[in-house]
């Protein structure tokens, strides 16, 4: 088993074990914040797959405004509920 | 198994978390998140299945990138109409007895 | 019992899927093969955005409109919202000089590197799908330093930009549907009319995207 294979293998662990958390975590901002790491591991796999024009965009657009969109939507809903 | 064959599994297997998690959650938000895990799965798979026999392949690679940005677009509007909904009805979730 | 049916079509999925990709036979068609012979006639060096701007230029005329329609349909929920918002209480939080100061710092050099990232789209990894989004984080990092407001009702200067790219990328469509072919250009002119695009396509992507995070976020800012 090569190194990059062992990297990959674990990459790909990583990715299935934080969407797993972000979709079964019990607190909303814990699931939301597992999400952003999800999109920054995806970020990693771009890179990994040679494909460096999406791992760009992804950790710019699929990690941070996605997750800038939810926290928002969250601190909202937080600030109507008090 | 090359790199692309494996990263186009996890996206299979990411695909199917997201379509469990958007019929099982009831949260509104948490909804949007399986979705968006849904279409990563899908990104994955598109770009790793073309790139199988280990050669970077721009063609999926361009489809995915505007797809990010249209999945980016698409969770803006599902928030929109779900912080909307919550000004409405005081609730994140949709319910059940709608034809009622 | 959703829960079990639900468990088990994944699981079937899955399996099914996984199996249907391990049997696969090689593709018959070398797209890779296709964008690399056809190159030296995109107008660019990188094939990304060759892939991108050129060959399936329409794939991306449509992701710009329908960016454009999200926009429209937010700004069409938002304005009803903001109208019949009761008024709650302000819990802004104090945001510290240091962040401010850093925003201020950072922001000049955010709109560098997305210029840098749209002039490097056509010979290396970049383009203005990348240089909008670093744009659209400088004003959501902007807006979180409370330096940049929300936006209530994007005035006539704003909209312009906004539908800019689009309608940049529209015109070359019909000029080039003229000439021949829909977003097919000549040899000559194809590096040029790609940059413009782009530089069009920045402008709008930026702000449609800063839009979406600027209309969304604007029911707890003024209002409530």
């Amino acid at each position: 088993m090569s190194l990059e294979f062992a990297f990959d293998l674990l990459l790909v662990l990583t990715m299935v074990w934080s969407a797993w958390r972000s979709l079964s975590a019990t607190r909303l901002d814990r699931a939301i914040v597992m999400f952003i790491v999800f999109g920054l591991l995806m970020a990693l796999a771009w890179a990994r797959l040679s494909a460096p024009d999406i791992g760009l965009a992804e950790a710019a657009i699929g990690a941070g405004l996605t997750g800038a969109l939810l926290l928002d939507a969250y601190g909202a809903l937080q600030r109507r509920e008090i | 198994m090359t790199a692309g064959l494996l990263f186009a599994s996890v996206g299979v297997i990411l695909f199917a978390l997201g379509v469990a998690g958007v019929l099982l959650l009831e949260h509104l938000l948490r909804r949007i998140l399986a979705f968006n895990i849904m279409g990563s799965g899908t990104f994955l798979v598109l770009v790793g299945l073309a790139q199988r026999n280990g050669i970077a392949d721009p063609v999926p690679q361009a489809m995915v990138l505007t797809g990010i940005v249209v999945a980016v677009a698409a969770t803006a509007l599902a928030l929109a109409l779900a912080r909307r909904l919550y000004v409405l009805t005081g609730k994140l979730e949709l319910s059940q007895d709608d034809e009622a | 019992m959703k829960r079990l049916l639900v468990v088990l079509g994944a699981v079937c999925l899955i399996v099914l899927l996984l199996g249907a990709m391990h049997d696969l036979a090689p593709a018959s068609v070398e797209l890779h093969a296709a964008v690399a012979a056809n190159l030296t006639a995109s107008g660019v060096e990188h094939p990304v955005t060759a892939v991108l701007l050129n060959f399936r230029g329409y794939d991306t005329l449509l992701e710009i409109a329908v960016l454009l329609l999200a926009l429209i349909v937010i700004l069409a929920i938002g304005r009803e919202e903001a109208s019949n918002a009761e008024a709650t209480v302000d819990v802004r939080l104090l945001v510290s000089p240091v962040l401010q100061t850093l925003a201020k710092l950072a922001t000049p050099l955010m709109i560098m590197v997305a210029f840098y990232l749209l002039w490097a789209g056509s010979f290396r990894p970049g383009g203005a799908f990348q240089a909008g989004a670093v744009l659209a984080a400088a004003a959501v990092l902007l807006h979180l330093a409370e330096l940049l407001p929300s936006w209530q009702s994007p005035g006539a200067r704003l909209r312009l930009g906004l539908a800019g790219g689009f309608l940049i990328f529209l015109a070359v469509g019909a000029g080039s549907l003229m000439q021949g072919a829909l977003l097919e250009y000549p040899l000559e002119q194809a590096g040029a009319l790609i940059l413009l695009i782009e530089s069009g396509l920045t402008i709008s992507l930026g702000l449609i995207l800063a839009g979406l995070f600027l209309l969304l976020s604007r029911d707890d800012g003024e209002t409530s």
